[in-house]
C-alpha cells in the first residue's frame, strides 16, 4: 500500500525545508488543521492526562490546609473499598440504565423505522415529528416528564387512576423501585426517534430488487426480514448502537434534572456521582479518580464496538 | 376478500402511526396546556386536562420575575459563537482531510473520532481549575472553548464527506487559471460546500444550545447561566413553579421545532451521513 520510496523520507523533513509539491501540500494541510488540532489536543487530550495526574493526589478545594500530597492509587482504593460501595452502586445503576434504555430504543427504533419506511400520505409529517424530541434540550424534556410523573399533579397518575390500574397516586420518581424505570422511559421517548432515523437511513440503502427476488423465490415477509433486512442493516445498527451506548453511559442531564440521583442514590449514575464529588464536595482527588474510571469504561466500550464493527466490515470486503 | 384484508392492514398501519405521533407529541401538548393554566387550576388534583380560560401570566412572570431574557441572551451568544468558530476551523480541517495528501492522516482521523467518544466529565476537573486560574469561569469564552472542541468531530465528519463529493476537476480548473490553493478553497470549494456548512452549523448550534454539564459547572453566576441550566434551576419557595417552567420551555421549544421542521432534510442528512457511510 505504501510507496517504498516515500518511506525513506522523514515526514518532518518536508516541514523544515519544503522542496517538493508534496511538502508544500503537507505544510498547507498542517496549517489548515492547526486550529482544530490545537483545540482537540489542548481541550480534550491534555486535560485527560491532567485528570489522571490529579487523581493521584489529595486535593480538596475547600480544605487547602490538606495540601496536595501525592497519594498514588489511594483515591481509587478508597472508591472501591470505601465510599460505602457508592462507586460500585453507581456503576451498577449506569449499567442498568444503559442496557435497558439502549435495548428498548433499538427494538422500538427498528419497529418505527420499518413502519415509516414506505410511502404513505403524511410521511413527511411523521418524520418531522420524529426529530422534535431529539432537538429539544434534554434538561427541558426531563422537566416535562418530571411533571408528568409528578406524584400529585402528574398526568400519569391521573391516567392510570382513571383506567383503574392504580388505587392511589404513586410517587414514581420518589420510589427507589420505580425511579429508574421512569428515567429509562423518558430517555426512550427522547432518543428512540434518533435511533429510528439512523436505522431508516440504513433501510433506505437496501436495494428493493433483493426483496423482489426473495418474493419471487416464495419467501414471506418474515423470512425477508430475517434473511435480508436484518443482516444488511447490521452495520447501521452497530453504528447507532455505539453512539447510543456511549451516550447512555455518560448520562447526566436526565438524572440530574429528574431525580438528582435519588431517592437514596438509587438512580445515581457514575457521571452524576463524579459531578457531585467534584462540584458539591469539591473533592478533586476522588472526583478525578471517578472521571478516570468513566474514561476507561468508555474506552473499553469503544474498543469492544470497534472490534465488532471491524469484524463486520472486513467480512463484507 | 383480498381487498378487505388490505384495507384492514392499512387501517392498522395508520392506527400505529397515529399512536406513535401522539406518543411523541403529547408531552408538548401537556407542556403548552400547563403554561396557560390559570394559577387556581394548576394545582388541582386530579389535574384538569384543559384550562378553563387563557392565562398568560407565566409567560410574563418568566421575563419579569426571573432572568430568563438573560439566559436566552447567554445561550444565543454562546451557541452562535461556537457555531461560527467551529464551522470555520472545522471546514479548514475537513478540506485538508478530504483533498490534500499528507502523512499521519489516519492518526488525525482517529484523534477526531476519539474526541467524539470522550466523556465530558473526564475533563471537568482540570478544565475547571484552568478556567479558575485564567478567570474564565462565568464567561462566554469558558463555554465556547470546550463546546467548539467537542462539536468538532461532528462538523469535520460531515464536511469531509461533503468536500470529497465535489468534483476534483473544478479545483484543477482553478489551478490552471492560476489560483492559489487558498483562492481555490474560498472561491470554488466553499460556495459548493454551502449546504454541508449549513447542515453542520445547525447541528453544532443545537448541540451547543442544549449542553448542560459544562454550563452547570463553569457558569454558576445567575446572570451567566444558559437556558437549559437556568430553567432546570428554577425553583419556588413553596412549590415547584411548574407554570413558569412550562412557559419557559415552550418559549425555547417553539423556535427549535420551527427550525427542525424548516431544515429537517438537512438535519436528517447530517445525522445519518456517518451511519450509512461509516
Amino acid at each position: 500500500m505504501t510507496n517504498p520510496t516515500k518511506v525513506t523520507r522523514s515526514p518532518w523533513m518536508g516541514l523544515i525545508r519544503p522542496t517538493t509539491n508534496a511538502d508544500r501540500e503537507y505544510r498547507l494541510a498542517l496549517a489548515l488543521m492547526a486550529p482544530a488540532l490545537l483545540a482537540i489536543l489542548g481541550v480534550a487530550f491534555f486535560p485527560i492526562l491532567r485528570t489522571m495526574w490529579i487523581s493521584l493526589h489529595t486535593r480538596v478545594l475547600n480544605e487547602p490546609g490538606l495540601g496536595q500530597p501525592f497519594v498514588g492509587l489511594q483515591n481509587y482504593v478508597d472508591l472501591v473499598v470505601g465510599s460505602d460501595g457508592r462507586l460500585l452502586a453507581s456503576l451498577a445503576n449506569t449499567l442498568k440504565f444503559t442496557v435497558s434504555s439502549v435495548s428498548l430504543e433499538l427494538v422500538l427504533g427498528l419497529l418505527i423505522a420499518l413502519l415509516i419506511h414506505r410511502e404513505f400520505t403524511g410521511r413527511g409529517l411523521v418524520r418531522a415529528s420524529v426529530l422534535v424530541p431529539w432537538a429539544i434540550p434534554t434538561a427541558i424534556s426531563s422537566l416535562m416528564w418530571r411533571f408528568i410523573f409528578d406524584d400529585r399533579l402528574g398526568l400519569l397518575n391521573d391516567i392510570l387512576a382513571r383506567i383503574g390500574l392504580i388505587d392511589g397516586y404513586q410517587a414514581w420518581l420518589g420510589n427507589p423501585k420505580t425511579a429508574m424505570a421512569a428515567i429509562v422511559a423518558t430517555d426512550v421517548w427522547k432518543t428512540t426517534p434518533f435511533m429510528a432515523l439512523l436505522l431508516l437511513a440504513g433501510l433506505q440503502v437496501i436495494p428493493w430488487d433483493l426483496y423482489e427476488a426473495a418474493r419471487v423465490d416464495g419467501a414471506g415477509a418474515w423470512t425477508s426480514f430475517w434473511r435480508i433486512t436484518l443482516p444488511l442493516l447490521k452495520p447501521a445498527m452497530l453504528v447507532a448502537l455505539v453512539f447510543r451506548t456511549l451516550d447512555a453511559f455518560r448520562a447526566f442531564d436526565i438524572v440530574f434534572v429528574m431525580t438528582g440521583g435519588g431517592p437514596a442514590n438509587s438512580t445515581e449514575t457514575i457521571t452524576v456521582y463524579g459531578y457531585k464529588t467534584l462540584m458539591r464536595y469539591l473533592d478533586f482527588g476522588h472526583g478525578s479518580a471517578i472521571a478516570v474510571i468513566i474514561f476507561l469504561c468508555v474506552l473499553s466500550i469503544s474498543f469492544l464496538y470497534i472490534k465488532l464493527l471491524g469484524a463486520n466490515l472486513s467480512k463484507e470486503v | 376478500m383480498r381487498n378487505t384484508s388490505a384495507r384492514i392492514r392499512w387501517f392498522l398501519f395508520y392506527v400505529a402511526v397515529v399512536l406513535f405521533v401522539v406518543f411523541v407529541l403529547f408531552p408538548f401538548f401537556w407542556q403548552i396546556r400547563t403554561s396557560i393554566m390559570p394559577p387556581e387550576q394548576i394545582n388541582k388534583m386530579p389535574p384538569d386536562w384543559l384550562p378553563s380560560r387563557w392565562h398568560f401570566g407565566y409567560y410574563v412572570r418568566v421575563f419579569t420575575e426571573r432572568p430568563f431574557l438573560t439566559f436566552l441572551k447567554n445561550s444565543l451568544i454562546v451557541a452562535s459563537t461556537t457555531t461560527l468558530v467551529n464551522v470555520t476551523i472545522g471546514a479548514f480541517s475537513a478540506y485538508a482531510l478530504a483533498r490534500l495528501r499528507f502523512p499521519f492522516k489516519n492518526l488525525v482521523l482517529s484523534l477526531v473520532l476519539a474526541v467524539s467518544m470522550f466523556p465530558v466529565i473526564a475533563i471537568v476537573s482540570p478544565l475547571f481549575l484552568f478556567m479558575k486560574n485564567l478567570k474564565l469561569l462565568n464567561t462566554y469564552t469558558g463555554l465556547v472553548l470546550p463546546y467548539t472542541t467537542f462539536a468538532l468531530p461532528l462538523c469535520i465528519w460531515i464536511l469531509t464527506a461533503f468536500f470529497r463529493e465535489i468534483p476534483k476537476e473544478l479545483e484543477e480548473s482553478g489551478k490552471v487559471d492560476g489560483a492559489t490553493p487558498m483562492q481555490t478553497f474560498t472561491k470554488i470549494i466553499l460556495p459548493l460546500a454551502a449546504p454541508g456548512l449549513f447542515t453542520s452549523a445547525i447541528l453544532v448550534f443545537i448541540s451547543a444550545w442544549n449542553e448542560f454539564l459544562l454550563s452547570l459547572t463553569f457558569n454558576t453566576a445567575d446572570n451567566m447561566r444558559t437556558v437549559p441550566v437556568g430553567i432546570a434551576l428554577f425553583s419556588g419557595e413553596f412549590e415547584f413553579p411548574w407554570g413558569e417552567i412550562a412557559a419557559a420551555s415552550v418559549i425555547v421549544t417553539v423556535p427549535l421545532i420551527i427550525m427542525v421542521l424548516a431544515f429537517q432534510k438537512r438535519i436528517i442528512a447530517g445525522l445519518t451521513s456517518g451511519a450509512v457511510k461509516g
